[in-house]
């Protein structure tokens, strides 16, 4: 009867949220291991670790933020478009905010000669990150309010933030790509203490998220408003509320995924950064079988389905496939997780792992 | 007997159709003559729908057959019933607005010359069509850009000529309609009859059988109750069919009833004056006392669940005034009802009670979460204890906890809801079809949980369309009548009466 009855059979793994992600990722590796031993190799440069493998995670670690804040807004039932925009957004206010001389701010002339120095910022490092998720938070509230408050469907209502953010983005640094030249901030997106650092601030927003969600009632309220917004709305929930709260988050999590994403290419580019990500994010949640519809979510799911679209494409470089053919064969494999979800290959793989029948009473008539 | 089969057109023999947890048709019967306009009655939940569905082919039937013109089928597919020459239009008009109504009549099936669309012989075609029904409009304007009615008319026309339909289904057609409209549609419907098309005429307005039918059949709680002639069979009559009377199972609830009525208490726990809706219920007063049952007794679409809407503050009043405990109302909300001791089961358990994907600790302890806020969060052991407590005590039948709801029978489910508002220690208790769609066994076990639950001194509304329910556990009952509350009868209640206070009129 009760949840702490560690039994492990194979049908509470199959079962388990978690299980397609980590196959697929298996795959992928078990692929790698056949292709390209090379690949797990990791090497120690100064008590740091390189390899593959780290590249994956590093590479990725922007990929996973935004699927973490898309999971909890997937869950609501809606999808917010709008985090790669936002991601530029963040990284032209971060850039700005350490060199804004680009749009004409006079510094003292003591100070002008600085600009260029890696030690030399204009607002310190913490004000630098405060105001930047500060923004990027607001961009989230912004579409919260339009899907929330104002029913717009939230496809279309983040898509407004999607075509116009970027223009946001370039308003802030006067159309100018602005280059980072201050290298504690650099560090966050190209630093490394044994692993990547970025990775730590993955963990981290993770854990936050988490406890967010699991540790309150918002993450059942997430997926109660979800599943069935009337019932919840009779129940008492907030349900508008709950959906603002995880817009926000979305773009919380965008805004943190844009600071490693300038920091690493030292550079804020309000066309590029970050392009197309909104699609990745969602594809990561995707895989990790939370709904579009809404409902259940699992935030480690989500995560380790980005780390299967990061897999991916890294393995695809590393044995040498063509750039231009990298994305179609991403398409292939997101095919093949997908195709993993569907009822019927399920319970194919039941089948075939000896389980019968579904779970008790669905289908079953009494 | 035989010679009698001779002129039906259709006959439905010995349907039956289960869906997990709930039988929703046994053994049912329908016949349909030749030119016959044929009224299919019964509240919600009695079938009507799922034998509409079991003839359309959207469903398949468990048991029994369909003859048509003589000849047993297996319908396979709406499309295959199309082809059969069985026709439906559903209450929500499913044609496109945006086209025009020609287009909508004829899509799929233009008029075409030289392989490309020929609009102008599309549009006359269209027109005749029309014409035939004695409705002369413009084709060629968007079809959104008439009334509801026309469009009904477009869909009919459309329904006709997709197969040259034989039988015609209309299912509550005249819902959105005003009286005018309603009239123009049994115009329709009349010239149809005698065009010799067959017509299922699905309604719960009482006048309208009486108005247009030949025939009625009544289903309740997926049975046949029978077939009458439209001519012998008494307004009360029909009414009492469909709400039902009989059921000796619920013997000794009369006892706890009498013992129960002892503990009424003095003053109103809520008291509602002059509350009303605009469109949706007019002003009314009602008091609920302490201790006390009162059950709201009407037909479909009187203005219970309205009232029961506006007592839990999903819909706001724009008149009138309500208090709870002397205090009165201000912020009209489920939140804030909760915080008042108030809770609403609501009638359609789907759509506004149940969160299907959750478990049914979940959704046992999903209000009184969230009436204590998103950051109080219930620890996991007190949440199994609510929720294995509501389960014994509700006799839920779930393998864990830890079940989705959406595995549960219909029953359960409505247990588990039912466990979600107890669980909040409501003083006030609206139950708005709590039966609706559960087996007799679990009714009788709802209807004492409410009556032990007045005992301990919380006041209950009790909403069902079944007559003899109400009577049956309610101390006191308020009649509603197109969307006005029109008298209160307490204490011992004379059947008839009643049911003449929900007629209206005899005739």
């Amino acid at each position: 009867m009760r949840q702490s009855q560690p039994t492990f059979t194979w049908r509470k793994i199959t079962e388990s949220k978690l299980f397609f992600p980590f196959l697929a990722l298996a795959l992928i590796l078990l692929f790698d291991l056949i292709f390209d031993p090379g690949f797990f190799r990791i090497e120690t440069k100064e008590g740091n670790l390189y390899g593959s493998l780290v590249d994956i995670l590093r590479n990725g670690s922007c990929i996973m933020l935004l699927g973490i804040g898309m999971t909890m807004v997937i869950a609501t039932g809606g999808v917010d478009l709008s985090v790669g925009a936002v991601m530029a957004i963040a990284a032209s206010v971060a850039a700005i905010m350490m060199n804004p001389v680009i749009i004409g701010v006079k510094l003292p002339p003591d100070l002008m000669k600085f600009i260029y120095d890696p030690n030399f910022t204009y607002a310190p490092l913490w004000q630098v990150i405060l105001v930047t998720l500060i923004v990027s938070t607001i961009c989230g509230v912004w579409n919260g309010l339009l899907v929330a408050y104002a029913k717009i469907q939230p496809m279309v209502a983040t898509l407004i933030l999607m075509i116009a953010g970027r223009g946001i983005a370039q308003l802030i640094t006067n159309g100018v790509r602005i280059q980072i030249f201050y290298e504690p901030y650099a560090f966050i997106g190209n630093g490394w203490v044994i692993l990547p650092f970025s990775l730590y601030i993955v963990a981290l927003v993770l854990v936050i998220a988490w406890l967010l969600t699991r540790k309150t009632a918002i993450g059942m309220f997430i997926e109660s408003a979800g599943i069935n917004s009337r019932s919840s709305f009779y129940s008492g929930i907030d349900e508008q509320k709950i959906k603002l709260i995880a817009y926000a988050f979305c773009g919380f999590c965008a805004g943190v995924a844009g600071i490693i994403a300038s920091a690493n290419i030292k550079t804020s580019d309000a066309n590029n950064l970050g392009l197309n990500y909104e699609l990745d994010a969602i594809l990561a949640v995707v895989i990790g079988g939370t709904l579009m519809a809404g409902g259940r979510f699992s935030l480690l799911a989500s995560v380790v389905g980005a780390l299967v679209i990061q897999a991916t494409t890294t393995s695809m470089y590393a044995i040498g496939v063509p750039a231009n053919a990298v994305l179609a064969i991403k398409g292939l494999v997101v095919v093949f997780v997908i195709l993993l979800y569907a009822e019927q290959v399920r319970d194919l793989v039941r089948r075939i792992t000896g389980q019968t029948a579904r779970p008790s009473g669905k289908g079953a008539g009494s | 007997m035989m010679a009698e089969s001779n002129n039906h057109i259709l006959m439905m023999k010995g349907i039956s159709k289960a869906f997990p947890g709930v039988q929703a048709l046994e053994d049912v019967d329908y016949t349909l003559k030749k030119g016959e306009i044929h009224a299919l009655v019964g509240e919600n939940g009695a079938g009507k729908s799922t034998l509409i569905k079991v003839l359309t082919g959207v469903e398949r039937q468990d048991a029994g057959t369909i003859t048509l013109d003589g000849k047993e089928i297996l319908v396979r597919s709406p499309q295959h019933a199309q082809a059969l020459g069985i026709s439906t239009v559903y209450q929500e008009i499913n044609l496109c607005p945006n086209l025009t109504v020609a287009e909508n009549i004829l899509i799929g099936r233009e008029p075409k010359k030289f392989g490309r669309v020929d609009w102008g012989k599309m549009n006359v075609q269209a027109r005749q069509m029309l014409q035939e029904l004695d409705v002369d409009i413009d084709v060629t304007q968007t079809l959104g850009s008439y009334s509801v009615a026309i469009q009904q008319m477009v869909a009919i026309v459309r329904a006709l000529k997709i197969s040259s339909a034989k039988i015609l289904i209309l299912d509550e057609p005249t819902s959105s309609l005003d009286a005018h409209e309603t009239d123009k549609l049994f115009e329709v419907m009349r010239k149809l009859k005698r065009a010799g098309v067959a017509i299922i005429f699905i309604t719960h307005f009482i006048d309208q059988v009486y108005q247009v039918a030949d025939r009625i059949t009544v289903l309740r709680n997926g049975k046949l109750v029978g077939t009458y002639d439209v001519a012998s069979l008494p307004r009360l009559e029909l009414i009492a069919k469909m709400i039902g009377r009989s059921l000796t199972e619920f013997d000794d609830m009369t006892k706890i009833k009498l013992e129960s009525s002892k503990h009424i208490k003095g003053d109103a726990l809520l008291q509602a004056r002059g509350l009303g809706h605009t469109g949706a219920i007019e002003p009314f007063d009602l008091d609920l006392h302490a201790g006390e049952v009162v059950g709201l007794a009407g037909l479909l679409g009187s203005g219970r669940t309205e009232i029961a809407g506006l007592l839990f503050g999903t819909e706001k009043p724009d008149t009138g005034s309500l208090a709870v405990n002397n205090k009165p109302v201000r912020n009209y909300s489920p939140f804030d009802s909760i915080k008042r001791g108030v809770a609403l089961c609501p009638e359609d358990r789907k759509a506004a009670g149940i969160v299907d994907d959750l478990t049914v600790r979940e959704n046992i302890i999903l209000a009184i979460q969230a009436n204590r806020g998103w950051f109080k969060y219930l620890s996991m052991q007190k949440q199994y204890e609510i929720a294995d407590q509501f389960i014994k005590l509700l006799n839920i039948v779930t393998p864990s906890p830890d079940q989705p709801v959406k595995n549960l029978s219909g029953g359960n489910q409505q247990k588990v809801i039912l466990a979600r508002w107890l669980a909040t220690n409501p003083q006030v208790l609206i139950l708005d079809e709590p039966t609706r769609g559960i087996d007799v066994g679990a009714k009788a076990e709802i209807q004492k949980l409410v009556l032990s639950l007045a005992e301990e001194g919380k006041a209950c509304v009790f909403i069902s369309s079944e007559l003899e329910e109400v009577m049956r556990t309610s101390h006191r009952i308020a009649v509603l009548r197109d969307r006005e509350k029109v008298t209160e009868f307490a204490g011992e209640v004379d059947e008839h009466k009643l049911m003449q206070a929900i007629a209206g009129s005899e005739s």
